[in-house]
């Protein structure tokens, strides 16, 4: 290994310390910066200076955990923020330390409300040591000295250590057990709750945080690659002279038994002589597939007799029977990219004792799964390097397409570094999307309007039937019924409906589904709170009391919905904004453990054109760990929710997505971004997530206010082709 | 070969001339603070200023710049992330995952040195990179704090 030892040494110098608080490791280099340092404990280690590093074992992507997860281990650490920073360690530490980090997966909004414990308990245990170091060393009672601000004192002397003086001793004490480390009651948090500013945001406004698509490694070469664009197609047969020829090419190589990958010195070189490589695809059994076929074997599913049931009260069927009005209205939800701003990349280096990739992850463990399957090396052999991501919204956590690829690049070129980075194109169609899916709504109405039964029928795509197969039972997907769950879990449906039937008849189309930001929750949301938003109208009732009447039971769903209500002035009209008169919408949901509500103003001009002015939205998340990127992460996801409502949709035709890039799939900007007041509507007493669950209020929120103003629903997204000229 | 002036330094260096300006600057001069978002000049993650105009430099061939022309990316833009714009950026906490932010503040700050008060019609329509994320109303809150238009909360 001694040429990975000298790469090593040559890329520290190269690299220098351009990262703010996380440093890259070069190939070989086992630790990170912290390596100088004994740590006090897995999550802590303090430098002589007094500089307090905190690992975190979750990714950060934008969402602030990694700030937020720092805040609650120097919470009970007692240490003084300012000397905060922070470290990432890796995949392949955690293996060998028996998981002492826990689980590094980073999705489902789950990074704070999963791990809060541990990372409290590991500072706090932290803290233990560092005053036990310090009573040992002066020879005192450790219950008369405590800690704050990074500064241990001796009470009755008055004797004062700091965590940097004390740090080496502390770190050779036996750590406490994990249950005699008491946590502070909530009444006593300092940080957890402060709108502290984020960790990670200086070398994000001059271009020196480093995410892997600038990673460059010394004798690193590049590479680019396309895939089959049918998926399930296979490579029949390369032409590659011409490629070879061209400059800066190194090999043309077969990823896999599906793509082609050029190697160059650079990436537009090898992006240029790839477009010259003649690939003859097999393009498989899917080559004809189309989003217009598949969208009829849904609309078969909507009135299929098997169905797996989500959640049943009573007799849904008689009671709509019985009734004498019956409303009924069929919703879509459209596969949609991920689009993260950093196309898939990741670095790999493979020689027949080790392997190691540089990559943004969002579970690291499971690239460094990936990346030992990949390799043919035990996973001991093999270590991941996780940078900052570019965007993640589930892409890049639950497969590791792209890790595999590089691996197996890296494998035919043993010893040399390689780079591979995809083109927006090929992320464009080579998505893990979000679900396609259908749903039927059926409603009895009785003679005042109430609801005395309700049916809804989900058909379509099972993103675990193609992510994780072994967890479906009977041809039940639970995650399906996310948000139209029954009461105690993380995704609950809000109303109590006298007679209730939430089924699926799950049909899975050849396109590769994956965890999209908010999951099934959007689809769901949309499709009941869309179609309680009909029955209020059926009923010639107020969209706001109809909702609260069934909703006597659920009253942290209620309360959100009261907030945005109050705030917004529901019940009093808007104030008209350039002449157009301003109408409203309601939306109210649970998922990822928090809830969440918003109400949409906007304005539809006589020529149809939409203008969505305000959205204020709440949320109760329960502990509200730091408000300011909690509101950064609604507004955030009012951009995301909003592309996907307005924008979003990928369609298949001859089995391949359509959609190549921002032209054809394009984003909401500036110019159509309403502003968004944010309610921390914190009850305390359990740990939601933020990242996702506003997502799905923004669809349904905005077209309950369109049909206000217009008369029109629009039940299948995305709304851009739409004529929302009044009805 | 190119002849480029970027961020006050003539370099010389050896590149197909048809290399977009992107990837001249990011493979060839290091300059890797300049992103590469879409390829079609339609996201503005690869932003730079060529004479203070801000340029969509995957869209650009390296052979149609001269030393003559004042090329400046993210690295440059200021010492010490010193440009009001940056200032703010770090006052509000506008990134998120901070990809698109380079060519975020490079938009930004092109629009303040032509329009050094912007109302927030001027910076809704001018400033059109992609945010997946969603920083948008930081975004622009950010360049009215820049610009002292700001209104106060």
């Amino acid at each position: 290994m001694n040429a990975i030892t000298r790469r090593a040494a040559l890329a520290t110098a190269a690299m220098g310390a351009f990262t703010f608080g996380f440093r890259i490791p070069a190939p070989g280099e086992a630790a990170a910066q912290s390596a100088a340092t004994p740590e006090v404990n897995a999550w802590v280690v303090v430098k002589p200076d007094d500089t307090v590093i905190i690992r975190i074992a979750r990714s950060e992507m934008g969402q602030g955990t990694l700030t937020g997860l720092a805040q609650m281990v120097a919470e009970e650490l007692e240490c003084d923020w300012s000397k905060v920073t922070t470290e990432y360690p890796t995949p392949g530490q955690n293996l060998a330390r028996g998981r002492v980090w826990g689980n590094m997966s980073t999705g489902g909004s789950r990074g704070i409300r999963e791990s809060n414990e541990l990372v409290r308990k590991g500072g706090a245990t932290a803290r233990i040591m560092l005053v036990q170091a310090a009573a040992q060393g002066w020879g005192v009672p450790v219950d008369e000295c405590s800690a704050a601000n990074s500064v241990i004192t001796h009470g009755p002397s008055g004797r004062r250590a700091s965590f940097g003086s004390v740090a080496l001793a502390a770190g050779r004490l036996t750590p406490p057990a994990a249950a005699d480390v008491p946590l502070k009651a909530p009444s006593a948090w300092k940080l957890i709750g402060r709108p502290l500013a984020r960790l990670d945001t200086a070398p994000k406004i001059n271009g020196s945080l480093i995410y892997g698509m600038d990673l460059k490694l010394p004798g690193m070469l590049n590479a680019a690659i396309q895939a089959c664009p049918v998926f399930g197609g296979k490579v029949a047969a390369v032409d590659s002279a011409a490629a070879e020829r061209m400059p800066g090419v190194k090999r043309v190589l077969r990823v896999g038994d599906n793509a082609v990958a050029v190697v160059a010195d650079t990436w537009w070189r090898a992006k240029t002589a790839l477009e010259k490589v003649n690939i003859t695809w097999n393009l498989g059994e899917h080559a004809n597939a189309s989003s217009a076929a598949f969208a009829e074997v849904m609309r078969a599913g909507l009135d299929a007799p098997q169905a797996a049931v989500g959640n049943r009260n009573g007799d849904a069927a008689a009671a709509i029977a019985a009734a004498p009005r019956k409303v009924e209205a069929v919703y879509g939800y459209p596969h949609q990219n991920h689009a993260c701003m950093e196309v898939m990349n990741a670095t790999a280096i493979w020689t027949a004792e080790r392997c190691e990739v540089w990559t943004p992850t969002q579970n690291g463990e499971a690239a460094h799964a990936a990346t030992a399957e990949a390799a043919g090396l035990p996973p001991a052999r093999c270590e991941v390097h996780k940078l900052h991501l570019g965007g993640g919204f589930g892409r890049r956590g639950a497969v590791h397409d792209w890790v595999r690829q590089v691996v197996d690049i890296a494998k035919q070129m043993p010893g040399t570094p390689v780079k591979l980075l995809w083109t927006r194109e090929e992320d464009m169609v080579q998505g893990r999307y979000h679900p396609v899916t259908m749903a039927k709504l059926t409603a009895g109405l009785d003679a005042q309007g109430n609801i005395t039964g309700l049916h809804m029928r989900i058909s379509g795509q099972s993103i675990l039937a193609g992510l994780f197969p072994q967890n479906i039972r009977d041809g039940r997907d639970p995650v399906v019924f996310q948000g139209l769950n029954n009461a105690g879990g993380e995704a609950d449906i809000g109303y109590g409906f006298p007679n209730l039937l939430i089924d699926h008849a799950m049909r899975n189309p050849h396109v590769p589904p994956g965890f999209w930001r908010g999951v099934n929750l959007n689809q769901n949301a949309f499709y009941l709170e869309c179609f309680m938003d009909e029955l209020a109208h059926a009923a010639g009732k107020d969209p706001l009391e109809y909702r609260r009447a069934l909703m006597a039971n659920y009253p942290k769903h209620r309360a959100v919905l009261d907030a945005v209500a109050a705030k917004v002035g529901w019940g009093s009209p808007a104030a008209p904004i350039g002449g157009q008169a301003v109408h409203r919408g309601l939306c109210v949901t649970h998922g990822f453990g928090s809830y969440v509500a918003a109400c949409a103003e906007v304005s539809v001009s006589d020529a149809g054109e939409l203008k969505i002015h305000r959205i204020v939205a709440a949320t109760d998340c329960g502990f509200a760990v730091n408000p300011q990127q909690i509101a950064a992460q609604v507004e955030g996801s009012f951009v995301y929710g909003l592309t996907a409502a307005l924008y979003g949709e990928c369609t298949v035709k001859d089995g391949r997505i359509e959609q190549t890039n921002f032209d054809s799939y394009p984003m909401m900007k500036m110019d159509t971004m309403p502003k968004v007041e944010t309610i921390i509507n914190a009850s305390g007493g359990f740990w939601g997530g933020v990242g996702e669950p506003t997502i799905a209020v923004a669809a349904p929120a905005v077209l309950n206010a369109i049909f206000a103003a217009t008369g029109k629903r629009i039940r299948q997204l995305p709304l851009r082709d739409a004529d929302l000229r009044r009805a | 070969m190119a002849k480029l002036n970027v961020n006050g330094r003539v370099v010389e260096f050896a590149v197909e001339d048809d290399t977009p300006l992107l990837w001249a600057l990011r493979e060839h001069l290091d300059l890797t603070g300049t992103k590469y978002g879409c390829g079609i000049a339609q996201c503005g993650a690869c932003t730079v200023h060529v004479d203070g105009v801000a340029v969509r430099s995957c869209s650009q061939p390296v052979s149609a710049f001269n030393e003559g022309q004042k090329i400046v990316t993210i690295e440059g833009l200021s010492h010490n992330s010193s440009h009001p714009i940056q200032q703010a950026w770090l006052a509000l906490d506008v990134p998120q995952c901070g990809f698109c932010q380079s060519g975020m503040i490079m938009a930004a700050a092109a629009l303040l040195a032509t329009t050094p008060r912007p109302t927030e019609e001027q910076i809704r329509e001018e400033v059109n990179n992609i945010c997946r994320c969603g920083t948008y109303n930081r975004v622009i809150a950010g360049i009215q704090r820049a610009a002292g238009t700001g209104t106060a909360g």
